[in-house]
């Protein structure tokens, strides 16, 4: 069994591990090996996910007995590829800034080695074909996180990180307690042989409130609106990377990813599950927009339009599963989902390049109030550019990427006769680009008032910032047909031929 | 059915307790006894009725075992959970260092 996919999670876990023991003897080692292994998890990322190649590992090779399987599988196919692909790429980028960013804080070790583990957390709950395991390996990740809202050791840092805890640990008891419901009811614990039981289930009222438990733990780790309270603190409180990391990659990985496999792959689509999360992605994409225009503080206004952005890729997968079980035409299920997929790459690299930008404005101002900055344009040349060409994109402005995965999304909602849907999230578009204008204007345009002497960033800051605007525009390639084809369609196969999923793991 | 009930009631105690309590660690001791009434649910679901522990020997004729798999994810579940309560405890501890209190209604910074 020569299969490489074992890596994502052994490399970071071994690295996460090493650091705080050889990082004693010398001072660079963590800030080195951090972006060199995440480089190498990036090519080796990108170089599956254009192999076409899809293919299941299991631990320690214990082969099913009688056509059941009894190991922990490690399953790669389209959509973990593409998830995969972020994760690497983002971790990649931010641990390159954190060189600079994170030296003005002490026990730089810590914050690395917690880094790693938190990506090999994020690695094992896309990779993983078994929901215990997935607990698992989310558990890791959230631990990690937890202790690096709370890095700054500040006031604010460890009140956001206590409430953030609450949340997770309650979202993490439902979610334990759904598995022991599921594990209950089919005997098993793998994905692809809990979707074969399933099939021949008439859906039962117990069924359903397994799948309502799920809905509830996996929205309050992605933050969906009625359980987001935790966000808008954990979020503005973090170091400026560690906010980027969770609001680009960690709230997707193991928030909507999580929810998208399981009612995808194992459960068998039902309209009633389509509607509810439609209700909730159209209910975070307005609500987050509307509380984000009134905020002062920089970071704080990222989390909540983070809110709605997740909205709209909740949107996106709720119309796809209301199309698909309803009957209606493929085309427009496929569509609404590959729209939703794009949005989610879109997201992670414009909302990392905003936290980054914030977090470069915080650098050399120490203050994220929006009242007291201004006219930073002039001083931070590289900074104001790239920050503009994120929110362009955030708001929906034509040449960048953002413009085209939304209007992805609104066709297909056009198209499946949701006009009010597609009304709804044209208007929360608007409202985007409202409150990115006065982003824009009360920091970079304006009178400079108190930060005269302000510098441009150093250079691991400035060039992150730059090749990440520069993908929010090279991503609008994604919307070429024959690009789609390559990247995002397999992911979508994935997701809506079920057989697909199955046959990877139980080869009949 | 009357150890499920009692299960059940063990959850809504730890979740009266989080909802009521002011002190922080009270709170953690709330989220612990939540957590625990799963592991016992996470138990019971894999225990037969007159089954014996899964260990194959040859001396017992046609045993009943019970469930293994819920056992082994229940150890997995208490090293995650006694994980997320030292983090709880250390953040609360150095919350204290703060603020001078374990009341959370003293500790409200961040609004809005």
């Amino acid at each position: 069994m020569n299969s490489l996919i074992p890596l994502f999670i052994i490399i970071p876990l071994a690295t996460a591990f090493i650091i705080p023991i050889i990082g004693k003897l010398t001072n660079y080692f963590a800030k080195t090996i951090t972006p060199i292994i995440l480089l190498a998890l990036c090519f080796l990322s990108i170089s599956l996910l254009l192999g076409s190649k899809n293919e299941s590992y299991v631990i320690g090779g214990w082969q099913p007995v009688n056509d059941i399987p009894i190991g922990i599988y490690l399953v790669l196919d389209g959509f973990s590829k593409l998830i995969l692909c972020i994760i690497s790429i983002i971790g990649f980028l931010v641990s390159f800034y954190s060189i600079s960013y994170i030296s003005k804080y002490t026990s730089e070790n810590n914050f690395y080695a917690l880094f790693c583990l938190m990506i090999a957390g994020m690695n094992g709950v896309v990779l993983s074909g078994d929901i215990f395991n997935i607990f698992v390996f989310l558990e890791i990740s959230v631990i990690a996180s937890y202790a690096l809202v709370a890095f700054g050791v500040g006031k604010n840092e460890l009140e956001a990180s206590f409430k953030y805890q609450v949340l997770g640990n309650i979202a993490s008891f439902l979610i334990l307690f759904s598995i022991a419901l599921l594990y209950w009811q089919t005997k098993t614990l793998n994905i692809a042989d809990i979707s074969d039981v399933l099939q021949t289930h008439d859906s039962s009222p117990f069924l359903l409130f397994t799948q309502i438990l799920l809905i509830t733990g996996f929205g309050l780790k992605a933050a969906i609106i009625p359980f987001h309270a935790w966000l808008p603190d954990a979020h503005s409180s973090a170091p400026s990377p560690v906010s980027a990391m969770l609001s680009g990659v960690l709230i997707k990985a193991i928030g909507v990813y999580v929810i998208v496999r399981l009612f995808f792959n194992m459960f068998v689509f039902t309209y009633e599950i389509g509607l509810v999360l439609t209700a909730l992605g159209t209910l975070s994409m307005i609500v987050g927009a509307l509380l984000a225009i009134n905020q002062w503080d920089i970071k704080r206004l990222l989390a909540y339009s983070s809110i709605s952005q997740i909205g709209y890729i909740i949107l996106g997968f709720g119309i796809g599963i209301m199309v698909l079980a309803k009957g209606g035409k493929e085309s427009i299920a496929v569509l609404a989902i590959a729209g939703s997929l794009f949005h989610m790459v879109n997201h992670s690299v414009f909302k990392g390049l905003l936290f980054l930008s914030a977090g470069a404005i915080e650098y050399r101002t120490n203050t994220r109030d929006m009242n007291q900055l201004g006219g930073l344009s002039e001083n931070m040349p590289i900074t104001s550019a790239t920050s503009m060409g994120a929110s362009m994109s955030i708001s929906g402005i034509p040449p960048f990427n953002g413009f085209f995965s939304k209007l992805i999304i609104i066709i297909a909602a056009v198209q499946a006769k949701f006009y009010l849907l597609a009304l709804l999230a044209v208007i929360v578009s608007i409202i985007t680009l409202a409150y990115f204008l006065k982003f824009q204007k009360s920091v970079f345009y304006g009178k400079n008032k108190n930060f005269k002497d302000a510098k441009e960033v150093p250079f691991a800051m400035s060039f992150t910032m730059i090749v990440l605007a520069i993908l929010c525009i090279g991503l609008s390639v994604l919307a070429i047909p024959s690009v789609r084809e390559l990247i995002l369609d397999p992911a979508v196969n994935s997701l809506i031929n079920l057989d697909e999923y199955i046959n990877l793991v139980i080869k009949y | 059915m009357i150890v499920y009930v009692l299960c059940f009631i063990l959850f809504l105690v730890g979740l009266y307790g989080l909802i009521t309590r002011r002190n922080l660690i009270k709170i953690v001791i709330s989220l612990s006894i939540m957590e625990f009434s799963i592991f016992i649910f996470l138990v019971l679901i894999g225990y037969i009725d007159g089954g014996i522990a899964p260990i194959i020997t040859e001396q017992v004729i046609n045993p009943t075992y019970v469930d293994p798999l819920p056992q082994a994810m229940v150890l997995t579940a208490i090293v995650i959970g006694l994980a997320t309560t030292a983090m709880l405890m250390a953040i609360a501890i150095r919350l204290y260092r703060k603020y001078k209190t374990f009341d959370i209604r003293e500790i409200k910074n961040l609004k809005g």
